[in-house]
């Protein structure tokens, strides 16, 4: 076995100490008929080479970023990663450390998560960063959760439609055991209708969860809707694209108590999903409701500054039951990413991306636009994505034929929102070059022509 | 050759012009900004980031780097934790363009070595439990303790049945009570005698019609196969409850026995544990969880199914795999699919060690423990006896009260010799406790040298261990201060 | 306040009764004993004004770096008054845990919860037991 060090004369070594004559007499405490009398039936062991070819041969059945042109978007994005972000997060230092319990040798990570923690108050315009969460679905829930404990409002929680559907269903998923309804605001424009929102909002309202920019890349009338939310006494919940406030005005700015995102954007690849960057940030009175993990600044006993974890008594290993939530750990490593992005970036490349991104998304939604085929879904001012309506209705068969093209046109909207099932969320990120997007919409029109021509086919004529 | 110039904040290092990328022009045709946005959205000046050079950078977090001990660099017997080697081979499999880079959202068609490594994980999974079902969402081990608790509650609420209480011994995790009551449950404490094991008069007393999981961490937070586990098994089957398993301990037993064959109903996994990590400086982890079958239906969604051809080595590239959500579904407990870059260094690590390797993985995490256990208890008592599992116990309690020497000091004294600490204070049901894991991959060499140490430790004097570590750039930090001021983010 | 004249809870809150108005005004504190127990306190929070509590009902918490103790209300009625100040100024508590330390007053509405208090005496055998 690769990693393991005992050789037969330490075994017999260390058994001598320990009083046992084999090894199978350590585990004499299980009792025989709950033992394993087989191995385990799992495939055999491989060495490093084979297991190399293996991986490549399965990685290379998976179309990616490097291998095809991506305008996927939709919560995960193919942002630009400096080769910087991989060189400090390759550090084993970093990656192969644990929680840091042990202040005096975990500085380097207890300092990287104060920072990450500065960046994301600057970033929010809000007080206070927890270190993170798991990702942006599961942050929305418990800032949902935080909110129903600090308003003691067990009546409801409004979400709106243009949320993520994956966030909203994880919402509804963690409060099906807790007694709080759900109820979700339509917008059916792309954006919520302010009216229909603040009649859905009572004196029995927790929160009030709002996407900006939201799922279709809408600009949401986020301002107003706070309002609504403060003036009913419910918290307001902003979840925010961290590579949009290069532009826009910060949730904190815009009366967000709670913001939210994913923070895969900043500097974390894609990754099928997952491991991902959850990022929750509130106002000082809401600190005691934080969920996760907290870096504070203090000094130690020579009356040095340092880091250390603090305000522990929220947390699960001391209030058990009554904790905050059951969070134990963070995403440290992904913190670090985005602690590093950030920095490398600063004020004026954040500027450049975001606006990189939206001029790159609104060039790509007029070329489509002007297509005989295409439509923009909604009228309402984008970021980085939009929503596209093939007047074919033909969109599930128009993203397989670009796939076998190289082409990952977009997101087919169908199965979270059946009246768009005739439209697809494109993004368009830093990455793609004018000729990439010149190239898509070639695509797609010879796709368009090709469904059209199969159809035809089909029909017999 | 400590560096505290380039270790100031990063927001000290700040210079205004500075930039550590800069990003290429625009090649589409630009508008104006204020044509394309409402000026109300519109930030008047983009957030207050550093502004640093990319050397700067880097000097910056690989001298905050040196700062950290970590696997790589130490012995780490943090208790509860499994601190094993990270494999290199792990991290350049996780790197490939053909797993970093794939979106969640494409067609699954163009994802099929995705698909196919994700649903062999299942198997596998499923194998290593005993159990029938597998879902790969939850995005830690406490994500999938929710999880697991969320189905049991699914479960109840369609057979009709009102539970409402869990069971949790009192040596357990606090994320189990903690993810008892977000899950919507009342937890109850059932005491542990001083073994570990479960105290059975008071779970005989505490057991009744209301309960619908036991959570169970087996082998338990002392290190300790539990000893009656069949019969808790067997009783809360016999009213109608379920058995949860907690699997932080699963480095014990791979390959020699599982959860299912002792009773448990379902289970989560820490891959970032038990099938090597790495931990991340906190995480990234993942939190895979396993169910019998009468729970499968409620498992959050989606799972991986083959739905054409046939699995093995040969014919792998004729196999299909597609996403399908089970019928119950509780739903979605985070976004996209699961955390696949940890899952794929688990199956890189589990494919290296075959069926032969798992059950060697244990037999050693297991020697390497009874073994530090044979030589610790002459320096400090284990109060749970001579035999562990792959970790154990002792207590300071003793050379507390005769010299004034707690866990605390010995812990951070060990840092002065360049061991990690073990875990301390936890489990609470042991007073000065001190938490020992050495994990399988440490030598016999380091495991000596750790006992010498500890030895040598606790002859030493009081006061001069009080004030221990006396070798770090800092030393005991002022929680007190921390806490009672917060200072959480510099202005 | 001198503790010998107080009533204590098993749960180490004190109470030093009083008539006013026509009524029973308790006043509530936390034991020198238990103050002491706590080590490092970090945080309070205090019991609201017109909050109505019940005998061994939790009212506020209390944390130190490491724990988090529960306060028990000793007796049943409504919380007229509290110390204010006080959880921006916790050494107070340790200070002077029978004087400025004080946490509420509650205005009883029944005598439940009276007959379970210790006195002195009573209470320091209680506290003995503890330590060890």
């Amino acid at each position: 076995m690769p990693y393991l060090y005992n050789t037969p004369d330490d075994q017999a070594a260390m058994l001598a100490a320990i009083g046992a004559d084999s090894i199978d007499a350590l585990f004499d405490s299980i009792p025989g008929e709950l033992k394993l009398d087989r191995p385990l039936a799992i495939p055999p062991a491989l060495g490093e080479l084979e297991l190399e070819q293996h991986i490549r041969d399965l990685a290379g059945r998976n179309l990616n970023a490097s291998s095809s042109v991506s305008f996927l978007g939709g919560g995960s994005y193919d942002h630009f990663i400096p080769a910087a972000v991989d060189a400090i997060a390759s550090r084993s230092e970093f990656y192969t450390s644990y929680t840091p319990y042990q202040a005096e040798v975990a500085q380097g990570n207890l300092q990287a998560i104060f920072e990450y923690q500065s960046l994301i108050t600057r970033l929010t315009g809000l007080d206070v960063s927890n270190s993170s969460l798991y990702d942006g679905g599961s942050a929305t829930a418990e800032a949902v959760l935080m909110a129903v404990d600090v308003t003691k409002r067990r009546g409801r929680v409004v979400l709106a439609a243009s949320l993520h559907p994956e966030y909203r269903q994880t919402i509804a998923t963690y409060l099906a055991n807790l007694g709080v309804d759900v109820v979700t605001v339509g917008a059916s424009s792309g954006t919520v209708d302010v009216a229909e929102l603040a009649a859905e909002v009572n004196d029995q309202t927790a929160c009030v969860v709002l996407q900006h920019p939201n799922f279709f890349g809408c600009l949401e009338d986020a301002e107003t809707m706070a309002q609504v939310a403060h003036d009913a006494g419910a918290v307001m919940i902003g979840v925010f694209d961290p590579i949009s406030l290069g532009l826009l005005k910060r949730p904190g700015d815009w009366g967000a108590d709670i913001a939210v995102a994913e923070g895969q954007s900043l500097g974390t690849s894609m990754s099928y999903g997952g491991p991902v960057l959850g990022i929750l940030a509130c106002k000082e009175s809401l600190v005691r409701r934080l969920p996760g993990r907290l870096v504070g600044q203090t000094t130690d006993r020579r009356g040095k500054d340092c880091f250390v974890l603090t305000m522990q008594t929220r947390e699960q290993h001391i209030r058990r039951e009554k904790s905050t939530s059951n969070v134990c750990t963070n995403q440290a490593l992904f913190a670090l990413r985005a602690t590093a992005f950030l920095s490398l970036v600063g004020p004026r490349g954040l500027r450049d991306l975001a606006n990189l991104c939206l001029q790159k998304s609104h060039y790509l939604a007029q070329q489509l636009d002007g297509t005989s085929r295409f439509e923009l879904a909604f009228a309402a001012p984008t970021f980085k994505e939009f929503v596209v309506r093939d007047k074919e209705n033909a969109i599930e068969a128009l993203v397989a034929d670009a796939a076998t093209e190289g082409y990952l046109a977009g997101i087919p909207l169908g199965g979270w929102y059946p009246h768009l099932a005739d439209c697809m969320l494109v993004c368009v990120t830093e990455k793609r070059t004018k000729a990439e997007i010149d190239a898509l919409v070639d695509v797609l029109q010879t796709g368009a022509a090709k469904a059209a021509a199969d159809e035809l086919i089909q029909a017999g004529i | 050759m400590e560096n505290t110039r380039d270790t100031k904040l990063i927001f000290d290092l700040s210079r205004s012009g500075c930039r550590g990328a800069v990003l290429p022009k625009c090649d589409v045709p630009e508008s104006d900004v204020a044509s394309l946005l409402p000026a109300g959205a519109l930030a008047e000046a983009p957030p207050a980031l550093p502004e640093v050079t990319e050397p700067q950078v880097i000097r910056h977090f690989v001298n905050l780097s040196k700062q950290n001990m970590s696997v790589d660099t130490h012995f780490y017997p943090l208790g509860s934790c499994t601190m094993k080697y990270n494999p290199k081979r792990n991290e350049r499999a996780a790197a490939m363009p053909g797993f970093a880079e794939v979106h969640p959202y494409q067609p699954e068609e163009t994802a099929q070595g995705m698909l196919e490594m994700l649903f062999e994980m299942q198997e596998i999974l499923k194998e290593i439990s005993c159990m029938d079902a597998c879902s790969l969402q939850p995005a830690a081990g406490a994500h999938g303790e929710l999880t697991a608790l969320l189905v049991a509650a699914a479960y109840f609420r369609d057979m009709g049945e009102d539970r409402k209480t869990v069971l949790v011994p009192d040596n357990a995790h606090g994320t189990n009570p903690a993810s008892a009551a977000m899950a919507g449950f009342e937890s109850v404490t059932v005491k542990t005698d001083v073994d570990g094991g479960v105290c059975m008069d008071d779970f005989r007393a505490k057991l009744d019609d209301s309960i619908a999981v036991f959570m169970i961490t087996n082998p338990n937070t002392v290190g300790i196969f539990e000893p009656n586990m069949r019969e808790i098994a067997d009783a809360v089957h016999e009213r109608g409850g379920l058995i949860y398993l907690d699997g932080a301990n699963m480095n014990a037993i791979l390959g020699i026995t599982r959860p299912g064959d002792f009773g448990a109903d379902m289970q989560h996994y820490n891959p970032h544990k038990t099938f090597s990590g790495p931990h991340g400086g906190g995480g990234p982890g993942a939190g895979p969880i396993c169910v019998v079958d009468k729970l499968a239906p409620y498992l959050p969604g989606p799972v991986v199914e083959m739905d054409a051809g046939v699995r093995g080595p040969d014919s792998a590239a004729s196999a299909h795999y597609s996403l399908a959500t089970p019928q119950k579904s509780i739903g979605k407990v985070r976004a996209f699919f699961s955390n696949t870059g940890v899952l794929l260094r688990a199956y890189c690590y589990i494919r290296t060690h075959g069926p032969e390797g798992l059950r060697a993985v244990s037999e050693n995490a297991v020697l390497n423990a009874n073994y530090l256990l044979a030589r610790i208890r002459h320096i400090l008592p284990v109060p749970q006896g001579d035999r562990c599992m792959h970790e154990f116990v002792a207590s300071a309690s003793k050379l507390k009260s005769d010299k004034g020497i707690s866990a605390m000091d010995i812990a951070k004294r060990l840092l002065d010799f360049g061991f990690h600490a073990p875990t301390v204070y936890f489990p609470m049901t042991v007073k000065e406790s001190i938490m020992i894991e050495p994990t399988e991959t440490e030598s016999k060499d380091t495991l000596d040298a750790f006992v010498e140490t500890l030895f040598r430790i606790t002859e030493e004097d009081a006061e001069f261990l009080q004030n221990a570590p006396h070798t770090t750039a800092i030393s005991r930090p002022n929680e007190v201060a921390a806490a009672r001021n917060p200072c959480l983010a510099c202005g | 306040m001198n503790p010998e004249n107080l009533l204590y809870a098993k749960t180490h809150e004190w109470v030093s009764l009083a008539d006013e108005g026509g009524g029973k005004v308790a006043t509530i504190g936390i034991s020198a004993f238990a103050v002491e127990a706590l080590t490092d306190l970090v945080f309070m929070e205090l019991p609201k004004v017109g909050q109505k509590v019940k005998p061994h009902e939790s009212i506020c918490e209390i944390e130190s770096v490491k724990a988090v103790s529960d306060l028990y209300s000793p007796v049943e009625g409504e919380v007229v008054e509290i110390n204010e100040p006080l959880p921006d100024q916790l050494e107070t508590l340790s200070e002077d845990p029978f004087g400025a330390g004080w946490v509420c007053k509650i205005k009883l509405d029944s005598d439940s919860g009276l007959g379970d208090l210790m006195n002195h005496a009573a209470y320091e055998k209680v506290c003995a037991e503890e330590a060890h």
